[in-house]
This record gives structure tokens, sequence and C-alpha cells, in this order.
């Protein structure tokens, strides 16, 4: 299949001004139109190894994101996101537009793929066996996932795991890692390799920079993978690692209260749930330094099921 | 204004015309149902025409989300409802429902795969403290505090300050009326209330509810629509006074009590407007007889005032999608949302309301930070 970095940029660009850039993320087609280059950039750093289509036909999600008119044309600038005329947030600063277009795009998900349970989670996947990282903003989650990433494994989503209702399987919706801060140094420190985004700064979230997902990651992105392991992370500052069996009960409470729609889902979101805690074992992980944990998790997912 | 209507707009007046769509016309099918927020509607009309399961896996993905929403809504909704009845019970008050959740309530046609954010309930304006301290020991409290906008509501409005409970964050619009108090028209609420029908037993732990008569039910709908300058959700309001007209249009007597029922309560002028776009996008079978007389007297307005209400309407009633939008749609809808505020208020008050609104309001935010 064609992808991103086949097209040349004077077509990206095209495309992205035009009838729009069908983007295949997963599960999902994305129709993307923009006339912010720094977002046709991002893309084209970013996302080169995706699958993109024609640009007609049906598409999951179409979203728009374009500079504002008038006087903020000049006088601090800002994007707009639009989906089908109707724009949900308010717009941002110019500068933001990458940052925006990766929020908008979980969104679009999060908010209406219903045939899934979503949880708020990293996902990836070795020798295969997926481990999934619920956790609040400030847990160091996106840092192990990218650093686990840059170890060699599969990345299935740093941000959301998609539980398919019918068989409890994981659905890959592989795309960059949103970092944050401090860890933007930490993991250009740990993989000096990896390919970043340009640094978004001053967003709510502070400074962001996103990780390019492994081409790997992108090419296995129609195989799900099974649960294995839900790990609840914390870093503490010189925190010794350690790993904690969790409750079943108390892991149930923790991943629900994760979860974008278990509210939507009713009966069908519990009982997902139910099967994925029973399919899987649930920890709390205390770590500091990131190698002890990579060879924590590496000695996790090649232990005998 | 293109000429030809909106894809949506025929799927909805003949859910056939979706049989067949190639993949470009689901996707723009699709979009302008999500733009209309009229998703969970369109599944059901596939759904009850016998053609969803024709419809191509990724359109059909996506009629299944809505599903999922649209049930966990309507559950929301019973639960909401329940309560109110539970908090209102104390009053000795009947809990008459407007709008959404009457329809929803009642198992009427335009309940079905309908979203909205708040109930709307009507009870006497001399209750209203009553009511207002029970649904307050009931955890919902008014969300506006500013003193103007209190004012606003309760001097001016058709209802109070929208409450909004303190856990759940839902919201309830208490109603005395159906138009403001500084409208032109005042249809008398008590008539209302009287004419109000209870709703046949809903199971499920629900409360003894009603919902408007039929008649009065169409006009709330009408005046709710062509009162107001807001036209976000116009083809969506429209499609709902379309399937109440094909319910209600069988039951004996309806059609012959419309047009006098709407001079009663002095609505002959929504009425109008209401048959005239339900007929011109969706066929309503509406009898002649009935056109003419709602047609007749204060209810048409003069030749060139209806076309330009023609030109404004008929846009603001597309789907509220780009595709639908021509040159004109921005003014017609700021034109609209103009003409919303003229009817509901007289002119001085208005450009004192619209002054405040503009200037001192910012102002007192300000402060506030």
């Amino acid at each position: 299949m064609l992808t991103l970095a086949d097209l040349p940029r004077r077509e990206l660009a095209a495309r992205l001004a035009g009838p729009g850039l069908v983007l295949r993320t997963g599960p999902f087609t994305n129709r993307i139109r923009t006339d912010v280059p720094l977002l046709l950039d991002g893309l084209a750093l970013l996302y080169d190894d995706y699958p993109v289509a024609e640009p007609g036909g049906f598409a999951d999600f179409s979203l728009s994101l374009h500079r504002a008119g008038g006087l903020r044309r000049w006088y601090r600038p800002q994007v707009h996101f639009a989906q089908e005329g109707v724009a949900p947030f308010k717009p941002l600063p110019l500068d933001q537009a990458f940052a925006m277009f990766e929020w908008v795009m979980n969104w679009c998900v999060t908010h209406r793929a219903h045939s899934y349970l979503i949880i708020h989670a990293a996902v990836l996947e070795r020798h295969g066996r997926a481990l999934i990282l619920p956790a609040p903003p400030g847990s160091g989650k996106s840092t192990l996932c990218a650093a686990l990433v840059t170890r060699g494994w599969r990345l299935l989503s740093d941000e959301m795991t998609l539980v398919r209702l019918e068989d409890g399987a994981l659905l890959p919706v592989p795309r960059p890692v949103s970092l944050k801060n401090g860890s933007i140094d930490v993991i250009r420190d740990f993989a000096p390799d990896a390919v970043l985004g340009k640094p978004v700064e001053n967003t709510t979230k502070g400074t962001i920079a996103h990780l390019k997902p492994p081409r790997d990651s992108i090419l296995r992105a129609a195989e799900p993978a099974l649960p294995a392991f839900i790990v609840f992370p914390r870093y503490e500052a010189g925190a010794a690692t350690s790993l904690a069996p969790l409750p079943k009960a108390r892991a149930f409470m923790q991943v629900a209260e994760n979860a974008f729609n278990y509210q939507v889902l009713g009966a069908a979101g519990f009982t997902a749930l139910g099967r994925l805690i029973d399919t899987s074992s649930q920890y709390e992980f205390h770590y500091s330094r990131l190698d002890e944990a990579m060879a924590l998790f590496e000695r996790l997912a090649a232990q005998p099921a | 204004m293109s000429a030809s209507p909106a894809l949506l707009a025929r799927v909805l007046r003949d859910p056939g015309a979706a049989a067949g769509l190639d993949p470009d016309g689901w996707d723009l099918l699709l979009r302008q149902a999500l733009g209309a927020d009229m998703t969970p509607i369109l599944l059901v009309l596939l759904e009850d025409a016998g053609l969803l399961a024709a419809a191509p896996p990724a359109p059909r993905a996506h009629l299944e989300w809505a599903r999922i929403a649209a049930d966990r809504h309507l559950q929301a909704v019973r639960y909401e409802v329940r309560q109110i009845g539970r908090a209102l019970a104390d009053t000795g008050l009947p809990l008459i429902l407007l709008k959404g959740a009457a329809y929803a309530m009642a198992g009427l046609a335009p309940g079905r795969g309908r979203m909205f954010s708040d109930i709307d309930i009507l009870v006497p304006k001399e209750r209203l403290p009553e009511v207002e301290a029970a649904l307050m020991l009931h955890g919902w409290f008014s969300a506006h505090h500013d003193a103007y906008d209190q004012r606003y509501y309760r001097d001016w409005m058709h209802e109070i300050p929208p409450m909004e409970h303190v856990k759940r964050g839902n919201v309830i619009d208490v109603h005395h009326a159906i138009l403001p108090e500084t409208a032109a028209a005042r249809p008398d609420p008590a008539k209302l209330r009287a004419a109000a029908v209870p709703v046949a037993d809903a199971g499920d732990g629900l409360p003894a509810m009603r919902v408007l008569a039929p008649h009065d039910m169409v006009l709330h709908s009408a005046v709710h629509l062509f009162s107001d300058g807001e036209f976000n959700h116009g083809l969506r309001d429209l499609f709902d006074i379309h399937r109440l007209l094909l319910q209600f249009g069988g039951q004996a007597g309806f059609w012959a009590e419309l047009a006098p029922r709407a001079r009663e309560l002095e609505l002959e002028r929504p009425l109008f407007y209401a048959l005239r776009y339900a007929v011109r996008l969706f066929n309503t079978p509406v009898p002649d007889t009935v056109l003419a007389d709602a047609g007749s007297g204060r209810g048409r307005p003069g030749r060139a005032l209806l076309a330009l209400m023609d030109r404004l309407f008929l846009r603001g009633l597309a789907p509220a999608h780009p595709s639908c939008a021509d040159a004109l749609t921005p003014l017609a809808l700021s034109m609209l949302y103009v003409r919303g505020n003229w009817l509901r208020m007289p002119p001085l008050l208005l450009s004192r309301h619209l002054f405040h609104k503009a200037f001192i309001t910012p102002r007192a935010g300000q402060v506030q930070q």
C-alpha cells in the first residue's frame, strides 16, 4: 500500500489543502485537511510510514485544522479545529497545531468508537503478550512507553487501549508517543537515535514532543494482541524498582476509572472489563531508573504464561 | 442555495434514497448526520426501512456506535426523570415533561434516536419557589450566579435559570410558559397544563408523568423552532415536527383542531412555518384544508416577508454542515439570530440586554477572576 513517504511534498500539500489526506491509523481512516505548514512538516516527519488511501471514499473521521482568519491571521495567530463544521474546542496558538492535531485524533476515537472499550492507557506487545500501562498524567506512562518502544516492544498505542467487545482482543492504533517536559530529554539520552518531532512549548500540559513510532509497529497495525499484564506505573524520584501484585477487584475499579467510555457501554463495558481483568495479571509498579524498568518488563514478557 | 436538497434531508424524507449509495455518498451522508446531530435518528430510519444490513461495513459500524450512545442516553434520561419525579413528589404537582424528554418518555416517534442535553419541565409560575426549593433539596442548583442573568431569566424569560445537578451534572430547565414574558405572543400556560395528558405506565419505576396534548406538543415544537434564534438543530427539530405529524395525523380530530388551537394560543405564525417547511422538506402529508386554515388570517406573512423568510429558513433548516452551506448561509443564520432575539423582547429592552451582554457582563467577569 502507498505510504505517506511515497507522496512528493507538493502532492502532500495539495491533498491537505484540497480534498484531504486520507491516513490509516490502525482500524480507522482519517481524512485530514489543513493549511498549517507546521502540521504538514509534522506529518511528513512522524507519519511517513503510514498507509495513505485515495482522497475519495468513506473515511471514519474528517478533521480540519485551519488558521484563524481576520486579525488573527497576523496578531497572535491561531489554529482552529472543526469536524463537520462544528468546532468543539477553543482555538489554540498556531505553533501548537501539531499537538492539537494529535489531541483531536485521539478525541475522534475516544468520543465515538463504541465498539471498543477504550482505556486511557499505553499498550505494547512483546513475545505475543500485551502490556497495558493505564495511568493518570504524571505517572510516567508515556516515558515508559517510549523507552520500551526503543527497546524492541511493539507499539499498539501510547494513549488509548482498544479492547474489542466481541473477543477482548487489543487493537493497535499506533501513533506518535507524546512526551512531556522532562521526559523529552530523558528519552533523548536513553535512545539517541529516536526521532522526535519539533517540541511544542507552552501547551496546557507544558512542553510536548512526539516520538516517531517504529516502522514495524505501523506495518503490524492490523495485528491484534492478547492482554497479558496490566501495570499501573508510578514514577518517584529515587524510588527502588518494585513490582507488587494488585488485587483483581481494585484493578477492575482502577481500570474503569481510566476508561473513556466505560459508562457509555453499560453492561457490555462491564463484561469486557471483567474479561480483561480475568485474562491478565495486574501489578503496581514503582520506579525511578528506566534501565531497571526495561529489564523487569523484558523478564515479565519472557516468563512462561 | 443549491437546487437539490441536501443528501441527509432526502434520506430523511425517503430512507430508500440511501440504497445504492457509493462510498462517497455514505461518507457525505454520515458527515451531514454528524453535523446535524442526527446519526442515531438516521440509524433508526434505515433500520425501520430494512436498509441497515445492506449498508457497507464502515458506515454501518458508525451507525452502531451511535446506537450504543443513544441507548445509554435513553437510560440516563429515564434515571434522571425518576429522580426529578422523586424531587417533585412533595410538591404534589404533576410532572409535565416538554420536548426531548417528553418524546422519549411517551414513546413517541421523534423520541427514537434523538439526543438532547437538558430535561425540560413545565410548572405553574406561582409554584416556582416551591419547585425550585424541592429541586435544590435533591441536588440541583442554579448554574447562573450573575445577578443580571438571574434577573434576565426571572423577570423576562419563560424559564428560571437552568439548574444543574451537583453530582451528575445533568441540567433541568424549569419552564412556566413556552414563550418569554417579554414576547408579543403569550400562549396561556394554564391552558397547556390543563390539556396535558398522562403517559401510559412507562414501567421501570418511573413516576406518573404528563406530556402536552398532541396539538400543543406540535405547536410547542413549532414555536421553539421558529421563534428561536439558534438553528444548529434546525433540521432535527423540523424532523421532530414531521414525525409528530405523521404519528398524530391518524388520530381522529387531530387535523381539524390543529389550526383552531394555534389561534387560541396565538401561535398561528409558527404553525404556518412548521407546516410549510415540513411539507417542503419532508413531504409531510398535511391535508390541504389544514394548510389553507393555517395560512389564513394572521398565520401567513405578507408576500415580500414570506419570500425573505423562505430564503432565511431554508438555509437555517439545511443540515448544519459545510457541504450544505452557500455564500449567504452565514448572513441568513445571523439574521435568524437577530430575529429570534427580536421576537423575544421589545426593541428597547433588547438593546439594553445586548448592551449589557456585550459590555457589562465581560467586565464583571474580569473583576471576579
